[in-house]
């Protein structure tokens, strides 16, 4: 390599990577900084980082302490895992069925997945609320057919969560799903047939692992956002459901307790990086085969 | 040919308005290696598909080994195929590839394993087992791709274009290898091709196709050498092709009036005097020399190529139409290679010559 096009990758990659610095890297120092240190009156309402004396592991012994954040995130990985396999099951039908429509209508099918994303994402949780509660709509039409009598509890509650949460991230499961179908070789399918495969066999033995980085790229997608997720859990969701995002906003704005909220938000980010290593040795697995 | 192994009756296969294969009727030996040639867009390959059951006919029937196949979907055929892309699984191993058509019969393990070794040993790459096929050359793929489609024993095997992803050199020692290889195991490989050199270094048989039907059916040498229509003399190989009209009957020969000049040539069908026709003769049946040949014309070269054992020349004759000769350059014949520009007689036997009417 010349020393011409090693200064030009350098001057390419050097943006995003200023950018990653600027933006995700310093301020998480920062985070991180004032999760070692202990809550304070003033303003700002915490210690000073820079005395080393202040340094504390205090918040981090709290989070261990006290059971309500293990229950929250614990419970924020459940609702998030069980909403990503339903996402999964819903995904990757669309995705298949986007892949084997004729050609003309693929584009038009894959503008109504993001078709959604045009509208304010609160809005449209805000939407779901309406639709979900004791008087919304769902429950007026079911009152009104005769089906129930009393509204159906369909708001507040974890079925609420979960739904909001497959609803607003369904098309991060389709597109990645959709964009591994639509690489598969046709002739992949054929060859399986030629040797004797039949078609449901064919689909475990061929489509769906070739398919698999599309499978795992939806998951994180998925996944990851929602065991943070705030706002749907804080519209939708009830007392049954507290939620590690709704903690951590909790701690921030109400109880005003910055290094308790910044230590629940470092120890969610180690957290989460976990999933995302091991994505990678997956994909560089899958990219040396 | 007792009992074909394959019987094909009049099959036709449309997409939309357009015939692919048109009223295709065919019989198929077992142990043949039979040859679908045409240009792209002929029907070859969906004949093909149609065999190994990717397609379903519009209309015909299929008979292989004596079983109507119209009921019998692919994966219960016995017949395989070797794709045009070879369509090795990617996130399987060599050995996985072979052993798939394998698992899916239920064999096993201990049966799989022998049958894997054995059919690696069959296209040479044993030790080839443990590799992924990104990691093989187009050669190897081809053949871990012959011998998946091998291991399950086929009554037929179906090759779809097999060599024409691979570069010239490693075209022709394929072309040795299959060829030996389907001698060996006397299977029936029936492969589609657009390559005439192909179809005749490898085939027994040749179906020669057109628009979905086949134009004309023989042994490699028949349809070289009598070519039943102005395409497949054109389309084999090269020929010269003289428009003109019958003139009578001289013997075995027929008389073709063309060009102010009565020429003499073999016709495979009867055709009535006074009726329009073609003449066709193979480039090397020109000669320059004085051999007493019933077919004379004089006119001038206007273009010769050397390609080494060969070369080419084109002789522009009375009306301004051009004929091409090819003459051998073995050492010791360069006495008749005229040079550009001069005056030539060109001369061809009434038998080299085959009248054409269509």
């Amino acid at each position: 390599m010349t020393a011409g096009s090693r200064g030009f990758r350098f001057s390419v990659i050097s943006a995003p990577m200023l950018w990653l610095a600027a933006f995700f890297l310093s301020p998480f120092v920062i985070v991180f900084a004032i999760s070692l240190v202990a809550a304070s009156d003033g303003q700002p309402p915490f210690a000073s980082p820079l005395l080393m004396s202040n340094l504390t592991f205090d918040n981090y012994r709290l989070l261990v302490g006290d059971d309500l954040y293990a229950f929250a995130f614990g419970n924020s990985v459940r609702i998030a895992a069980t909403s990503t396999v339903l996402c999964l099951l819903l995904g990757y039908p669309m995705a298949y069925a986007i892949v084997r429509a004729p050609q003309a209508m693929r584009n038009g099918l894959l503008l109504l997945v993001v078709l959604p994303f045009w509208t304010s994402f609160l809005i449209r949780v805000y939407a779901w609320m309406i639709l979900l509660r004791p008087s919304g709509l769902i429950n007026l039409a079911l009152q009104g057919l005769g089906v129930i009598d009393q509204p159906l509890p369909l708001i507040a509650n974890q079925f609420a969560v979960h739904l909001g949460i497959v609803y607003s991230y369904l098309p991060f499961m389709v597109l990645p799903i959709y964009a591994a179908l639509e690489r598969l070789d046709p002739a992949l399918l054929e060859a399986a047939f030629d040797l004797g495969c039949r078609p449901w066999r064919a689909f475990w033995r061929v489509t769906v692992p070739l398919s698999a980085p599309g499978i795992i790229a939806g998951c994180l997608l998925v996944f990851i956002p929602a065991v943070g997720e705030f706002v749907i859990p804080d519209l939708l969701g009830g007392p049954d459901t507290p939620m590690i995002g709704r903690v951590l906003w909790t701690e921030f704005f109400s109880n005003r307790d910055w290094p308790a909220a910044a230590a629940v938000a470092t120890a969610l980010l180690v957290a989460l990086v976990g999933p995302i290593v091991v994505f990678q040795i997956l994909e560089r697995r899958g990219a040396e085969s | 040919m007792t009992q074909p192994l394959i019987r094909i009756e009049g099959v036709s296969k449309t997409f939309g308005d357009t015939a692919a294969v048109d009223g295709v009727s065919l019989e198929i030996g077992a142990g043949e290696f039979f040859a679908l040639l045409g240009p792209s867009g002929c029907g070859k390959t969906t004949l093909l598909r149609l065999l190994a059951g990717l397609e379903t006919p519009t209309a015909g029937r299929i008979v292989i080994d004596g079983v109507d196949m119209a009921a019998v979907p692919p994966w219960r055929r016995p017949v395989n195929t070797v794709f045009q892309s070879y369509a090795l699984f990617p996130h399987m191993t060599v050995a996985g590839n072979i052993a798939f058509g394998l698992k899916q019969d239920g064999m096993a393990r201990t049966e799989i394993k022998a049958r894997v070794e054995e059919m690696l040993d069959l296209v040479q790459l044993r030790g080839y087992g443990g590799r992924k096929p990104n990691q093989l050359s187009g050669g190897q793929r081809q053949r871990v791709a012959l011998a998946r489609s091998l291991a399950k024993r086929p009554k037929a095997l179906l090759l779809d274009e097999p060599l024409a992803a691979l570069d010239r050199k490693l075209r022709d020692q394929m072309q040795v290898e299959l060829a030996a290889l389907q001698r060996r195991l006397g299977l029936a490989f029936i492969f589609v091709t657009h390559d005439q050199d192909e179809a005749m270094a490898l085939a027994s048989r040749i179906a020669v196709m057109r628009d979905g039907h086949i134009e004309q059916l023989g042994s490699p040498r028949a349809v070289y050498e009598t070519p039943s229509s102005r395409f497949v003399a054109d389309f084999l190989g090269r020929a010269n092709v003289l428009g003109g009209r019958v003139a009578g009957r001289d013997g075995a020969f027929l008389l073709l009036e063309a060009s102010g000049m009565t020429l003499r040539a073999l016709a495979p069908v009867d055709v009535s005097p006074g009726s329009e026709a073609w003449l066709a003769v193979r480039p090397e049946n020109v000669t320059f020399e004085d051999r007493g040949y019933a077919n004379r014309m004089s006119g001038t070269v206007s273009a010769v190529a050397y390609v080494g054992g060969v070369s080419n020349f084109e002789v522009e004759v009375a009306g301004g139409m051009k004929l091409r000769a090819t003459v051998s350059n073995r050492a010791g014949d360069a006495s008749v290679h005229p040079p550009l520009g001069a005056d030539v007689h060109v001369s061809w036997s009434a038998e080299a010559g085959v009248l054409l009417t269509r």
